[in-house]
């Protein structure tokens, strides 16, 4: 199914979304990726708060290309995803709802998903230039000494996603 | 004896690093074109026309192909009757790695050490492969690598005994597991014989080998066509989301091996195939 959906989730939101839906996001979601989830995972170690209230928030696996003069963001497609399914849990207890990337997630994620009820969208990889084009705003919010893996905030309007791992732990990856 | 000052290698490097993440080699366009005819799925032709739209907007609006536009991997073939002046060779190499990122929006994508972790902001070093060669050319092949498809790649060290099959059987699951990871459909590079190192380093060449050529060799190109054709079986189609076109070629090299060995090297591309190649 086709759905077009304004962020934040809500348990709703998330309830209503399958395995299998073409969604359209439009609304904030925050980049972050190995070096930042490595960080924000210290930052929770050394009970400290993290950059931005996760609850209800989309995390989009991502380090763009540099902007040009006049361009909001550069090149700007997912990452592998597996590679933060080992922070990605304790995220998901602080009341992260949705995230985007690319390939499979781990059993303690998806177990992790169903408890949390959220939800794993994938963006198409390797279609940078073009997913950048939805990408209307965006700016460094936290951790800019990372280059590329700071965390920015954006503002993406239609973002084109496929559910690939649902609430209830339905893996389209996983298909017959 | 031919002079080459190696300013000359640091600006084709940058010239290359620019070009190739921009737009990709016409092979590569032309492979993707005829996967898009023949995938049956309806969601994996959606998918293709995406990574077709994408290729438009990346060459019209200067957008690099992908976000990871890779670490840099440079394979220089000079000839024995060059002398290089002016300066370090490999100064040069990664000068031309540093410009061509810096000046062309790439993304930085090198840490400086492999625990520690921090950017060296400008995607240096390169991994550089010399090779000498006969004649007073050099010709440098670049081909950044993306590490999505990167991390799905591995070593076999198989028996005499494993045979083709065994062949087979490791390239197909090297790709089964690498699922929608690599960023289907892939380009597979498979190096066989030789030692650890070698059938990797054969791997690695063979994506930068022109994708739809086949083997010189009569077995190996059936091989290639085999196990394309086992590939494809496997259904995990455009961006992992099913449909037939899981790979777009299986280009493999071999070299000489020991009596004990079957080494095989399998090197995962994604659909991002980046080449190219020029001769000075
Ligand atoms: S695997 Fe290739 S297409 Fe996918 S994100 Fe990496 S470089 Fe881009």
């Amino acid at each position: 199914m086709e759905k077009h959906i304004t962020l934040p989730l809500t348990n709703e939101l998330v309830s209503s979304l399958q395995a299998g839906d073409m969604v359209y996001l439009t609304g904030i979601v925050y980049s972050a990726r190995d070096a930042a989830h490595k960080r924000m995972i210290e930052t929770l170690e050394k009970k400290e708060a993290l950059p931005f209230d996760l609850k209800g928030q989309t995390i989009y696996y991502l380090g763009p290309t540099p902007a040009r003069e006049g361009q909001v963001i550069g090149s700007a497609g997912p990452t592998t995803a597996s590679r933060m399914d080992k922070y990605t849990p304790a995220l998901l207890e602080l009341g992260l709802k949705g995230m985007i990337g690319k390939g499979k997630r781990s059993p303690q994620v998806i177990d992790s998903m169903k408890k949390n009820h959220a939800v794993y969208f994938a963006a198409v990889g390797g279609a940078g230039a073009l997913l950048s084009r939805q990408i209307r705003k965006s700016r460094v919010i936290a951790y800019e000494d990372l280059g590329t893996e700071a965390i920015r905030e954006m503002y993406v309007e239609e973002f084109p996603v496929i559910v690939v791992i649902d609430a209830q732990g339905t893996d389209l990856y996983q298909r017959p | 004896m031919r002079e080459i000052d190696v300013q000359t290698i640091s600006d084709a490097v940058r010239e290359l690093c620019i070009r190739i993440n921009y737009e990709l080699s016409g092979d590569m366009q032309e492979a993707l074109m005829k996967a898009a005819e023949t995938e049956t799925s309806e969601l994996g032709g959606k998918i293709l026309g995406i990574l077709e739209e994408n290729l438009k907007v990346a060459k019209e609006e200067q957008i690099p192909i992908c976000q990871d536009t890779g670490m840099a991997v440079v394979f220089l073939e000079i000839g024995q009757e060059v002398h290089f002046t002016g300066g370090d060779l490999e100064e040069a190499v990664n000068r031309g790695v540093a410009r061509g990122y810096t000046e062309g929006y790439l993304r930085k994508s090198v840490v400086r050490d492999p625990l520690d972790r921090v950017n060296t902001g400008d995607n240096t070093p390169a991994v550089i492969h010399y090779q000498i060669v006969q004649g007073d050319q050099v010709t440098i092949t670049l081909a950044p690598k993306g590490f999505g498809s990167e991390n799905m790649s591995r070593v076999c060290m198989l028996k005499p005994a494993d045979g083709e099959e065994g062949v087979l059987n490791a390239i197909v699951s090297a790709v089964k597991e690498a699922g929608p990871n690599a960023c289907p459909p892939v380009v597979v590079g498979v190096g066989i014989g030789g030692t650890f190192e070698k059938c990797a380093l054969l791997a690695k060449k063979a994506l930068t080998r022109p994708v739809g050529s086949t083997s010189g060799k009569p077995h190996i190109a059936e091989l290639e066509r085999k196990a394309l054709e086992r590939i494809n079986e496997l259904k995990i189609g455009p961006a992992g989301l099913g449909g037939r076109v899981t790979a777009l070629a299986v280009q493999i090299e071999t070299y000489p091996t020991h009596i004990a060995g079957l080494p095989v090297g399998i090197n995962i591309c994604c659909h991002v195939n980046r080449h190219i190649r020029t001769v000075i």
